[in-house]
């Protein structure tokens, strides 16, 4: 329990009695629990997604940071990794899949291409996702390696942790 | 690179000699042999000699369709009283000592049919497609000419050679709502 309660307890509103209580807010245990089973769509297009099926795979191993649980189903799953090119075909499909994900969810841009298009200037290609939809991580590379998208899934838990809303919500009225 | 065979040999391959005896007419060029064999065609005799080529020479593989735009060669414009397009068929068969074929054929901007080669080849429909998308040439008799890589509503042809390399603007104002709807 050590490093996990220490998440849970840490902050002013929150003590530990001498003996085996612990006391803590609602929201904290909420963010922790949801901080520690992020349910990621995977939604690879290009050849970002070869680094991200390395990540999810045994040499990285996303499931020592509690992701292990890829849903290819938008409706169970709280984190969409957008790794690869977005064409115009395609972004109208990837906007329909984020709309389906449940709230509170994530988004992480993965890549050059994804973020703003990379090498690929063209005619057909999204210059960016965040044009489209509220990303909350941007991960640069092109691929960027898997301990980048370690990092950037941290990222994300770290930010629910603290409480913060996902970019989601905040662009919201 | 024959350097055994004689000068006075014609070294042309065997499958452009058939072609010359059967489509006097029909061949607008010379067989070119640098990087595999291609040939000029008559737009009128393509259906014909792709089918002759399928029936009686085994070229029984249809490997790709596609077109180039020539309008910024006034080189190649010039050769074939400028016809913008060339829509080339890539040909293969097991058999022969000439595997792969080239046929090209012109095509003008007036008049931007060309017969589709669905019945001789089922892959073709796809590729016809392709071509429609990217070049708007027209195949006639294809069952379904629409558009297969751009979204319908799409306006243009992107490989040509007017059409700006950033587009028009479509990657920034896509209607996604209606694409939803
Ligand atoms: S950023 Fe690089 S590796 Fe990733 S999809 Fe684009 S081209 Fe491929």
């Amino acid at each position: 329990m050590g490093l996990a309660t220490d998440n849970i307890i840490s902050g002013a509103s929150t003590e530990q009695s001498d003996g085996n209580i612990i006391t803590t807010t609602i929201d904290k245990v909420v963010n922790w629990g949801r901080k520690n089973s992020l349910w990621p769509m995977p939604f690879g297009t290009a050849c970002c997604a070869i680094e991200m099926m390395a990540t999810l795979a045994s040499k990285y191993d996303l499931s020592r940071f509690g992701s292990e649980a890829i849903r290819f189903s938008p409706r169970q799953s709280d984190l969409l990794i957008v790794s690869g090119r977005i064409s115009i075909k395609m972004m109208p499909v990837l906007k329909r899949i984020y709309d389906q994900m449940p709230d509170p969810k994530w988004v992480i841009s993965m890549g050059a291409c994804a973020s703003c298009g990379g090498v690929f200037d063209t005619y057909t290609l999204i210059q960016g996702v965040d044009q489209f939809l509220p990303v909350d991580v941007y991960i640069p590379g092109c691929p960027p390696r898997p301990e980048d998208l370690i990092d950037a899934v941290m990222q994300v838990q770290r930010q629910i942790q603290k409480g913060e809303l996902p970019k989601g919500v905040e662009a919201a009225p | 690179m024959t350097e055994e065979k004689e000068i006075t040999e014609d070294t042309t391959p065997l499958v452009i000699q058939q072609l010359r005896e059967k489509f006097a007419d029909g061949l607008l060029s010379d067989a070119e042999v640098n990087n595999g064999v291609a040939v000029v065609v008559n737009k009128d005799n393509l259906y014909a000699i792709l089918e002759y080529l399928k029936t009686d020479l085994a070229y029984s593989m249809l490997l790709d369709i596609t077109a180039v735009d020539n309008s910024n060669l006034e080189e190649e414009l010039m050769k074939y009283d400028y016809a913008r397009f060339m829509v080339v068929y890539h040909l293969y068969t097991f058999e022969g000592e000439t595997p792969r074929i080239r046929i090209k054929v012109p095509v003008n901007d007036k008049d931007l049919i060309v017969p589709s080669i669905i019945n001789l080849w089922k892959g073709a429909n796809w590729l016809e497609r392709e071509t429609y998308d990217m070049f708007g040439i027209q195949f006639e008799g294809h069952p379904n000419l629409e558009r297969i890589l751009m979204p319908n509503e799409f306006e243009g042809h992107p490989l040509r050679k007017d059409y700006p390399l950033r587009g028009r603007g479509e990657r920034e104002r896509f209607n996604f709502d209606k694409q939803n709807a």
